[in-house]
């Protein structure tokens, strides 16, 4: 651990606790004063940003206890997003639920169907899981534009905004609290969860499943449990995204964003809890930075415009993932704890 | 009858192509351990290069064919030298996350150099116009077999008796093994590549000649998967003959089902309806090896 010299654990409760020293407190304190401050001072744009980036965590979170901890790999992730989308919105929609009795049966059917595109891995691993969960990306989304009369088909279903006790969180910076508050707990629900039995368990699995079997773990529960709790962040996540966009379509949740969370977790760092807040952070910021830089880029070269801004955000992508993946390995998280040793050693640091 | 045996004609000619890109699937999965998400892509590129030399520059057939597999040759060189050589040893996710990189790289060629448009280059393939009873086969279908059934054979004969072929089945059996008796396994993975964008860029102008380009046609790739798996991962002869079923059941399937659906488009998922049936009860495929593991 990275504690400060002469910090020491006398019982228990400080062993398991996150935060340890007052610094640490403090940087605590005032981190959740800025966030919670944001719709002051930030603009419309980086708000929605700040949002999205909101909801991507909660998603990546599932993504990274089903293939950082677990060591599934899940290539369908945006998939079970949309079910938990899909199934919020119908609720709402159509039957006029209120978002908070919604969201728990969304997030369980988006559990329910991780589940049983789970039911594969029994026997198969590697690349055939992989094709299983890109197969879960495609029957998903053609199941629901089969079923157009409930939702929509290909023009989508309009969606109605979450509403607390009468007020209808209709703004920006409304809906921005909303997300912090599920992104924070989320995190700590993500953070406790791959410290306890379970998350050793699946750290056990992704290291070495038949070792782990050897054991005494049950690996095929475990594994159908990871998927279970990686699905249900999803539809976390899917059922916030379909709230904010109000309006849920099959295009919002495309084969592209599932590669994508997978690339913001490798950026980030897999199976480190911080770092798939990283990576979806440093990502989104990028996303964002290459759609200015498409039309700044155009207006000194003008044969950068029309589809070479386009390719330009793609070519980005492609770029970064393989970047990373050559050069940094172990993400941005990595880089964060060097920075940190660093510092704390200082002046010993080389 | 008539209906029927013609979804099976059109079905084995799409099969055909499939079972190509997938052996180029198989030969990288085979000898450097690669699982290349980007083949689909590859026969995207394919059917725009087609598009481009044919449609566009008015270039004859045959040199168009040579220019792009010069091309397809290259860039597999490049792409092995530059991507795929840092990552030997590393993880399986980290390799196919680089595929996955150059997947995206490659969409972003496509938009910038061709838009991503609809691009046809209708009956500028040499066609043979054939009718057998009531069944006329599209003209551009039979080509498509014939080059199909040549590339096939031709790397089934080149596995077999060349040098470079027996080096390649034996890397696909042990690495060090073969290291060890003087084989570079570097050489190896370089044109194990380069075949795969070899067999990618003719299906996709096979493909595109058929139907047009879009950028759309880089989900052939995700077909090419479903091949594989049905095929087994490791055999070469599996992807070609499930390369034809796949094309044959799609087409059926397709060609009966889509009227009964609400939405239709069947075809787009049914590979992945199959993937997952082979996976829960057959998950090695047909022909595919069983591995047995040891801690």
């Amino acid at each position: 651990m990275d504690l400060p010299c002469g910090t020491f654990q006398e019982n228990y409760a400080q062993d398991m606790a996150f935060i340890r020293t007052k610094t640490q407190w403090g940087i605590l304190a005032a981190f959740l004063i800025l966030l919670f401050t944001f719709p002051l001072f930030l603009s419309d744009t980086l708000l929605s940003i700040a949002i999205v980036i909101g909801i991507t965590v909660i998603s990546v979170h599932g993504l990274n206890i089903l293939t950082g901890y677990c060591g599934q790999i899940s290539l369908g992730h945006a998939a079970f997003m949309a079910v938990g989308g899909y199934v919020s919105a119908i609720l709402c929609a159509k039957l006029g639920w209120s978002f908070f009795t919604a969201l728990p049966c969304a997030a369980l059917s988006a559990g329910l169907v991780g589940l049983i595109f789970g039911l594969p891995s029994l026997r198969i691993k590697g690349f055939y899981l992989i094709m299983a969960t890109v197969a879960a990306q495609f029957i998903v989304i053609w199941v629901i534009l089969q079923l157009y009369s409930v939702t929509g088909g290909p023009n989508g279903l309009p969606v109605p905004r979450p509403e607390i006790g009468g007020m209808v969180l209709k703004s920006k910076a409304s809906y921005f609290y909303l997300v912090m508050i599920f992104a924070i707990l989320a995190t700590i629900m993500a953070k406790n969860l791959v410290r306890t039995r379970v998350g050793r368990a699946f750290i056990a699995i992704r290291d070495n499943d038949l070792a782990a079997e050897v054991m005494g773990i049950n690996v095929f529960r475990y594994k159908l449990l990871a998927f279970f709790i990686g699905c249900v962040f999803a539809g976390v996540a899917g059922s916030l995204l379909v709230h904010y966009i109000t309006y849920a379509f099959p295009a919002q949740f495309p084969f592209l964003d599932s590669v994508w969370y997978l690339g913001m977790l490798i950026a980030g760092g897999m199976g480190s809890i911080s770092g798939g807040i990283f990576g979806v952070i440093a990502l989104k910021l990028l996303d964002y930075a290459v759609t200015l830089a498409g039309p700044a880029a155009s207006d000194i070269f003008p044969a950068l415009s029309g589809p070479a801004g386009a390719a330009l955000g793609l070519f980005i992508r492609g770029l970064v993932i393989i970047l990373f993946v050559i050069y940094e390995p172990r993400g941005l998280i990595h880089r964060w704890e060097l920075i940190k040793a660093y510092f704390r050693l200082w002046p010993f640091s080389r | 009858m008539a209906f029927f045996l013609q979804l099976v004609v059109t079905g084995f000619a799409q099969g055909m192509v499939y079972a190509l890109v997938a052996l180029g699937f198989v030969i990288v999965l085979k000898c450097s351990k690669a699982f290349n998400v980007a083949q689909g892509q590859f026969v995207m590129i394919g059917g725009y290069l087609g598009y481009t030399f044919l449609g566009m520059l008015h270039l004859p057939v045959w040199f168009s064919l040579i220019i792009a597999i010069a091309l397809a040759i290259i860039m597999g060189l490049v792409v092995e030298r530059l991507l795929l050589r840092p990552m030997v040893g590393k993880p399986v996710l980290a390799i196919i996350m680089v595929t996955m990189g150059l997947a995206t790289l490659l969409d972003a060629f496509a938009v910038f150099f061709w838009e991503s448009q609809y691009l046809t280059y209708h009956g500028l393939l040499p066609t043979i116009n054939l009718r057998v009873g009531e069944i006329s086969v599209p003209p551009e279908t039979i080509i498509g077999i014939m080059v199909s059934i040549v590339a096939v054979a031709m790397l089934m004969i080149f596995f077999r008796y060349t040098r470079i072929g027996l080096a390649m089945r034996s890397t696909a059996e042990d690495e060090q093994v073969v290291q060890v008796a003087g084989i570079k396994v570097t050489t190896v993975y370089a044109v194990s590549w380069a075949i795969a964008w070899v067999v990618g860029i003719i299906g996709g102008i096979l493909l595109g000649g058929q139907g047009g380009v879009t950028i759309q046609m880089e989900n052939v790739g995700l077909k090419v998967f479903a091949v594989v798996l049905l095929g087994g991962m490791d055999s070469v002869e599996g992807a070609v003959v499930a390369g034809i079923m796949l094309g044959m059941l799609e087409n059926i399937a397709a060609g009966y089902l889509d009227p009964l659906l609400p939405a239709g488009g069947l075809a787009t998922v049914f590979p992945f309806i199959v993937m997952i049936i082979v996976l829960i009860f057959k998950p090695y495929g047909l022909f595919g090896l069983k591995r047995i593991e040891r801690i």
